[in-house]
C-alpha cells in the first residue's frame, strides 16, 4: 500500500481542529507527550511499515526545508 | 563456588616447548581461548574426530557475573557435546519474563508457549559452571590438549598456515597450525594482530552487576523495571541462579563514579530498597559500560574468529555466549570437512556470511533494547514514556516495550541453501534451524527429534516421512525415518513443525540447520543439495 496524501477526511477542518483542540490547556511539555502517543497509536493503526517510512520521510521533508529555506 | 566444580587447573610443560624455533610442532587446528566458545568447538571438533590444541592464558576458570541465560539452541548444541544433562541440572529452567514500569506490571510474556520441546526456552546459569562442565567433557577426549598458562603473543601468517608464538612460565615457543580459531574475547589480541580493530556503538549508561545470595520467594521469572519506585528513573533486572544467587541489574547515570558505586557499602541500601530487606550476600559487584559492535570479516586467511572476539553485544537479550556458541556450532563441521579435504577452503567462507548476519541481527536487537533503556534525547525518552503509558491499556503498546528481546537462533540467507522448488505450507524453510519434537521410537519409547538427531551421527541427515518406499539416500548421510515402522509422530507436533506430506524429506546440516526440502526426494537431488551445503558447487 501506498502512503495516501490525497484529502481524506470529506471535511478536513473538523479533523485539523479536532487535533489542535486536543492541545489546548496543555504546556509545552504535556503537548510533547499528546503527539508522540497520538503517532504512535496511529502508526500502530495503520500497521504497514512502508506507509510509515512514507509519511515520516514526506514530514521530515518540511523539518528539513523549514530549517532550509536559503537552499530553495 | 561450589565445592564439587573444579576450576582450578595446572600448567603443564608440553614437548612442543622444546622443539627448535625453526621447526615448530605443526598442528591441523589450534584454538586459542578457552572460554564457552574455545571449549564447545574444541568438543565438537574433537567428537568430528579432529585433534585440537586449545590455548588459554589462564589457568582457571574466570568468577564473576558474566552469562546466565543460556538458550535452547545452545542446550541443543550441548546436547550434541554430551554436557547438555549436566548443564540442565543444574541450571533454573525460566521461560517467564514479567515487565513493570513504576509500580505495576504491565505485561508477561512466555519465551516457548509450546510444548513438546526437550529443551526449555532458557536455564539460567553461572557461565563459570557452563565452563567448568565443558572443562570436564575436554578431559574426557583424548583428542584435545588444553594448555592453561599458554598466552598467544604474536602471529605470523602464511599461505596455508599460521605460526604462533606462545608464552608460558617456561619461556616463549613457536607453533603452527593449518588454521587457526581466535575465541579469545571481547579484548582478543588476535584481532589486534591481523590488524582487525573495529570501533561501534558504546552505550553511555552504565550498569550495576550484583549477584547476591538470599533464600526468596521469587518465581523463577525474568523481571524487569522501568523506572521502579527503588530505582527512580532507571531500569532494574532481577534473575534467579541455581545456588539461591540472584542476579540484580541497575542501571546508573552516564556520569556515575565506578569507584564509588561498586562500593559495597554503597550498592547494599540500593538492593536493600529493591528487595525490601537487607538478608542477602554479595556474591560479586561489577559496573559495565556495553558496546554493540563487529569484525568486518570474521576470515582472515587461515585465522577464522568466533564468539566475542569476532563481535560484542550488550547483554539484555542472552546474545553474547549464545550466538557465540552458534558460532562455533556453525563452524565446526564445516572445518573438519576442510580439513579432511573433503570440502574446499570456501565451505569456511559461508561461515563468515551466516555468521556476520547473525551477528548483525543481534546487535541490531541488543542496540534497540538498550536504546529502549536508556534513550538518547528527550524525545527518544518521550516516545518511551508514551509506550509504557499506552501498554497500561493496550496490546500494541505492551508488544513495543523493549526489555531485551531474548536470544533466537538466526535464519541464515545462504549459498548452502537449496532454494525450494516445491509447494510448502509453512514448516520449516532452508537456512532455519530444525525445530524440534517429541517422536516415539522402534520399541514405543519417548524420544525427540533432536536426539534422533544425534543418534543418526550428528552429520549430514536426510529426515524422511515415509510412505512405503524409504527414500535412496547419498552415500555417508544419516537417516531419521518417521513412519515405515521406524519412529512415530506420536503427538502431531513433528508433521505440524515441518509441514509433513508422507513422502517429504529434509536434508539437515551437521549444525541442524535445514539444507533443503523436497515433496518428491530423489537421489540427484537430494545429492545436488548435499554438494551445495558442503561447498561443492
Ligand atoms: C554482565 C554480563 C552478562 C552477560 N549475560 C549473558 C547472558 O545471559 N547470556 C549470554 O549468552 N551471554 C551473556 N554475556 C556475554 C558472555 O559472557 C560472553 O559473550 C562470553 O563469555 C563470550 O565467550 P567467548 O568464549 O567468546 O569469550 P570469553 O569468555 O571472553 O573467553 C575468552 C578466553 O580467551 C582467553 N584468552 C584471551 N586472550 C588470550 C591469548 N592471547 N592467549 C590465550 N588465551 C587468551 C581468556 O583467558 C578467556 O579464557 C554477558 C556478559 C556480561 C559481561
Amino acid at each position: 500500500m501506498a502512503l495516501s496524501t490525497s484529502s481524506n477526511f470529506a471535511k478536513p477542518d473538523d479533523a485539523f481542529r479536532m487535533i489542535v483542540e486536543a492541545h489546548r490547556g496543555l504546556d509545552d511539555a504535556q503537548s510533547g507527550d499528546l503527539d508522540a502517543a497520538l503517532v504512535l497509536i496511529l502508526a500502530n493503526h495503520i500497521g504497514d511499515i512502508g506507509v510509515l517510512r512514507d509519511a515520516i520521510t514526506l514530514a521530515k521533508r518540511q523539518v528539513i526545508e523549514a530549517v532550509q529555506p536559503s537552499q530553495q | 563456588m561450589a565445592q564439587q566444580t573444579k576450576t582450578q587447573f595446572g600448567y603443564r610443560r608440553h614437548p612442543d616447548q622444546d622443539r627448535r624455533e625453526t621447526d615448530p610442532a605443526h598442528h591441523p587446528v589450534v584454538i586459542v581461548g578457552a572460554g564457552p566458545v574455545g571449549l564447545s568447538l574444541a568438543i565438537d571438533l574433537a567428537q568430528r574426530g579432529q585433534r585440537v590444541v586449545l590455548l588459554d592464558d589462564a589457568d582457571r576458570i574466570g568468577e564473576g557475573s558474566r552469562a546466565i541465560c543460556f538458550s535452547k539452541r545452545s542446550l541443543e548444541f550441548w546436547d550434541r557435546l554430551g554436557v547438555g544433562d549436566r548443564m540442565v541440572d543444574k541450571g533454573v529452567v525460566w521461560s517467564v519474563g514479567k515487565i513493570f514500569h513504576g509500580a505495576s506490571q504491565l505485561y508477561q510474556f512466555n519465551l516457548l508457549p509450546e510444548e513438546g520441546h526437550k529443551r526449555p526456552a532458557f536455564i539460567n546459569l553461572q557461565q563459570f559452571y557452563a565452563e567448568a562442565y565443558l572443562v570436564d567433557r575436554v578431559e574426557e577426549l583424548s583428542a584435545i590438549d588444553l594448555r592453561w598458562r599458554n598466552k598467544v603473543i604474536a602471529l605470523e601468517q602464511r599461505n596455508d598456515h599460521v605460526v604462533l608464538t606462545v608464552e608460558t612460565p617456561d619461556g616463549a615457543y613457536r607453533l603452527a597450525a593449518s588454521h587457526l580459531v581466535a575465541c579469545d574475547g571481547a579484548r582478543s589480541s588476535l584481532r589486534r594482530m591481523v590488524g582487525a580493530e573495529f570501533a561501534g556503538q558504546v552505550f553511555e549508561d552504565q550498569f550495576l552487576i550484583a549477584d547476591v545470595k538470599m533464600s526468596a520467594e521469587f518465581p523463577t521469572e525474568r523481571w524487569f523495571w522501568f523506572d521502579p519506585p527503588f530505582h527512580a528513573g532507571r531500569s532494574a533486572l532481577l534473575h534467579r541462579q541455581p545456588d539461591d544467587i540472584w542476579r540484580i541489574d541497575l542501571q546508573l547515570s552516564p556520569d556515575a563514579d565506578p569507584v564509588v558505586e561498586r562500593k559495597p557499602e554503597n550498592v547494599r541500601p540500593r538492593i536493600a530498597r529493591m528487595l525490601g530487606h537487607d538478608k542477602f550476600e554479595f556474591e560479586w559487584i561489577s559496573l559495565y559500560k556495553f558496546q554493540c559492535r563487529r569484525m568486518e570479516k570474521f576470515n582472515h586467511g587461515r585465522v577464522i574468529f568466533a564468539g566475542d572476539s569476532a563481535h560484542q553485544v550488550s547483554p539484555f537479550g542472552a546474545r553474547g555466549a549464545n550466538s557465540g556458541l552458534e558460532d562455533a556450532e556453525n563452524l565446526g563441521w564445516k572445518l573438519d570437512r576442510v580439513l579432511r579435504g573433503l570440502s574446499p577452503e570456501r565451505l569456511l567462507e559461508s561461515y563468515h556470511i551466516e555468521r556476520s548476519a547473525a551477528a548483525d541481527e543481534n546487535i541490531r536487537e541488543s542496540t534497540r533494547s538498550t536504546d529502549f533503556m536508556a534513550p538518547a534525547t528527550n524525545q527518544e525518552a518521550r516516545l518511551r514514556k508514551a509506550v509504557l503509558a499506552l501498554a497500561r491499556e493496550t496490546d500494541f503498546g505492551k508488544r513495543m516495550i523493549n526489555g531485551g528481546r531474548l536470544s533466537i537462533p538466526s535464519i541464515y540467507e545462504t549459498p548452502l541453501s537449496t532454494p525450494d522448488v516445491d509447494a510448502w505450507n509453512g514448516g520449516t524453510r532452508p537456512g532455519a534451524s530444525m525445530p524440534d519434537a517429541p517422536l516415539k521410537d522402534r520399541s514405543g519409547q519417548s524420544t525427540y527429534l533432536t536426539d534422533a538427531f544425534v543418534a543418526a551421527g550428528t552429520r549430514f541427515t536426510v529426515l524422511a516421512f515415509a510412505n512405503g518406499a524409504a527414500p535412496d539416500v547419498p552415500n555417508d548421510v544419516g537417516v531419521i525415518r518417521i513412519g515405515g515402522g521406524d519412529f512415530t509422530d506420536a503427538a502431531g507436533l513433528l508433521d505440524a513443525r515441518y509441514d509433513a506430506a508422507p513422502g517429504s524429506a529434509y536434508l539437515l546440516r551437521p549444525d541442524g540447520y535445514v539444507a533443503a526440502r523436497f515433496r518428491h526426494p530423489t537421489r540427484a537431488a537430494l545429492e545436488a543439495a548435499l554438494a551445495r551445503a558442503s561447498g561443492l558447487n
